[in-house]
């Protein structure tokens, strides 16, 4: 793709984002909503659609779709109700999705999220609903045919529609970013991406830049990661470019990415996609929440991911960029401030937490909250490190043990014997011996040799089991090699 | 005719159901003779009513969120025509 050619475009992206709420059961019913059950067996007459059934709404949806419309900003309907949505497919038994039309619960929202086109970027939010999950089509290649489970049917919902605010892939991501963290925060979604917890839709379309009217969007269907998203829109977008380019036209359509390939494609063109011929759904009452019962939500909200960034730059005397780290995850963010509680060194917990610790999370592939490791034993860590017990290289020895096993790093250091050497006169005795034993680098080093000092550096911290104080090492070693 | 043959097709289409000519015949006379009939209720003068979001004046009914039990897959499944690995089986869908 010519730069040129890009650089008097603009992209136009909505989103969609499906979040999957964290309540214990499904939204008209009893069943549990757990995750990776043998098909079926989470299942009952209602969220399977039997005829005669009738639906009850869980009021911790209700509570769930509120809070999260509250900490976006949005107004919270005075009187909503639930319709249906009716389309024929076989993941939703009923032949209708239960979902919400003209009456939403939250609307006219907003989020502030980090961009790269501009300083601050403020994303508006048009509406929050809720709705219900549908289940799983699993294809047997072996056979054929197309499996249903319908465990996933009936799950609670809330889907979070933007305006059509977001210029870039990368702003793209960083609003998604900024949802899952608002979500985690106000534990409601678990969030977890690759069970489909939180997913989207992109709505996007290209125009030249400065013009004011839209062009014809494609909608591209169920992302569910950061790295999909991003790779779907910049398909997306050179796609679209290219089409026009070339003396084409956008056709409104429904797509697919395929991650793997890395490439988007139109779903079967269903021209009657978009009938849905919603109505208002007779077997649920309208919900009415009242002042207080919102005001209760609203005054009982926790400290937000802005907010508490704002909190750890003054508080704790940390950079942006830092707190803006520590902060995206609200599981990070409470191990940061419980193991400053213990040490008192917030900085270097800071530092642990965004480099070593996030380097070995990011290998195993898990979580700060599922790691062995716990905030006290990073606190002990540091705590050693700061009383000149053990040295820094050391500590990450010790660190990549904690990991491992879950062992509490005093003991580690004290069953390896692993304490900072910091006697003078034991390390003096080593550093002669070192010395002695190695002439040519001597003689290199009063050669002018910088690389030689480093040398017996290594040779005396090899002899230590890198226990010696690193300081005096070079104190000494410098002292004798001129006397 | 209130309701064009068109319109029936399309509704036919959209719940996947063929009609034969002469069910489309009968569809078309009986869904105009249906849609004629609801007309009747835009005659009426509905000025100061507010919209009906549901028929029975009815708000904010709940279920608490704890779990009971589910049914059993023998029991859920035990009306599907075709199943395999505890699951419906449905002719292939193409996405």
């Amino acid at each position: 793709m010519d730069i040129l050619m890009r650089e008097d475009y603009e992209v136009v992206i909505g989103l969609e984002v499906h979040a999957e709420l964290s309540t214990k059961t499904k939204i008209y019913c009893n069943c549990t909503t757990q995750f990776g059950a043998d098909p079926n067996t989470h299942c009952c007459p209602i969220c399977t659609g039997m005829p005669g059934t009738l639906p009850v709404l869980n009021e911790k949806v209700v509570e769930y779709a509120i809070k999260m419309g509250l900490a976006t900003n949005c107004e919270i309907a005075k009187f909503s109700k639930q319709d249906r949505k009716n389309y024929f497919y076989p993941d939703l038994p009923k032949a209708y999705q239960v979902s919400q039309y003209d009456l939403p619960l939250c609307e006219h929202g907003y989020i502030d999220i980090v961009s790269d086109i501009e300083n601050k970027k403020r994303i508006g939010i048009t509406r929050i609903h809720i709705e219900e999950d549908a289940g799983k089509l699993i294809h047997d290649a072996f056979t054929g045919d197309t499996l249903v489970d319908m465990n996933r049917c009936a799950v609670p919902l809330i889907e979070i529609v933007s305006e059509p605010d977001i210029r870039s892939a990368k702003e793209a991501v960083n609003y998604m970013q900024t949802l899952k963290s608002i979500l985690e925060y106000l534990e409601i979604c678990d969030c977890k991406m690759q069970e489909g917890s939180l997913r989207c839709d992109v709505n996007l379309s290209v125009r030249k830049k400065g013009s004011t009217e839209f062009g014809t969007r494609t909608e591209t269907k169920n992302l569910n990661s950061f790295k999909a998203i991003e790779r779907a829109i910049e398909f997306e977008t050179n796609r679209q470019i290219e089409e026009i380019e070339n003396g084409g036209t956008i056709i409104q359509e429904t797509r697919r990415f395929d991650d793997a390939k890395g490439i988007g494609y139109a779903m079967r063109s269903k021209e009657d996609a978009h009938d849905y011929r919603y109505f208002p759904e007779p077997d649920l009452a309208p919900i009415v929440m009242s002042e207080e019962y919102i005001q209760n939500l609203r005054d009982n909200l926790p400290e937000m991911p802005h907010i508490k960034k704002d909190r750890y730059i003054k508080d704790y005397e940390l950079s942006e960029y830092d707190a803006d780290q520590l902060t995206a995850s609200k599981y990070t963010a409470n191990f940061f401030e419980k193991a400053t509680a213990f040490c008192n060194n917030p900085k270097t917990v800071a530092n642990w937490i965004m480099s070593d610790f996030a380097k070995m999370l990011n290998e195993s592939e898990i979580e700060i909250q599922e790691s062995k490791v716990t905030e006290e034993n990073l606190a002990s860590l540091i705590k050693l490190i700061d009383s000149g017990k053990i040295s820094s290289a050391i500590a990450k020895k010790v660190f990549s043990e904690m990991f491992n096993t879950g062992e509490d790093a005093n003991k580690i250091v004290e069953q390896k014997g692993l304490i900072q050497i910091s006697d003078e006169g034991a390390i003096k005795e080593i550093v002669s011996k070192v010395i002695e034993a190695n002439p040519k680098s001597v003689s290199d080093y009063h050669a002018g040799k910088d690389k030689a000092l480093g040398f017996l550096v290594g040779q005396i911290m090899k002899e230590t089991k890198g226990k010696a104080n690193p300081q005096i090492v070079n104190k000494l070693l410098i002292e004798l090699l001129n006397s | 005719m209130s309701v064009s043959k068109e319109e029936v097709l399309h509704i036919a289409a959209l719940s996947r159901l063929n009609l034969t000519d002469k069910e489309l015949e009968k569809y078309t006379t009986d869904l105009s003779n249906i849609v004629n009939y609801a007309n009747e209720l835009a005659n009426i003068d509905i000025e100061g009513v507010k919209p009906t979001a549901h028929i029975l004046d009815i708000k904010n009914v709940f279920r608490k969120d704890e779990v009971e039990g589910s049914y059993d897959r023998e029991k859920i499944l035990q009306n599907a025509p075709t199943k395999a690995a505890g699951c419906i089986t449905v002719p292939k869908v193409v996405e």
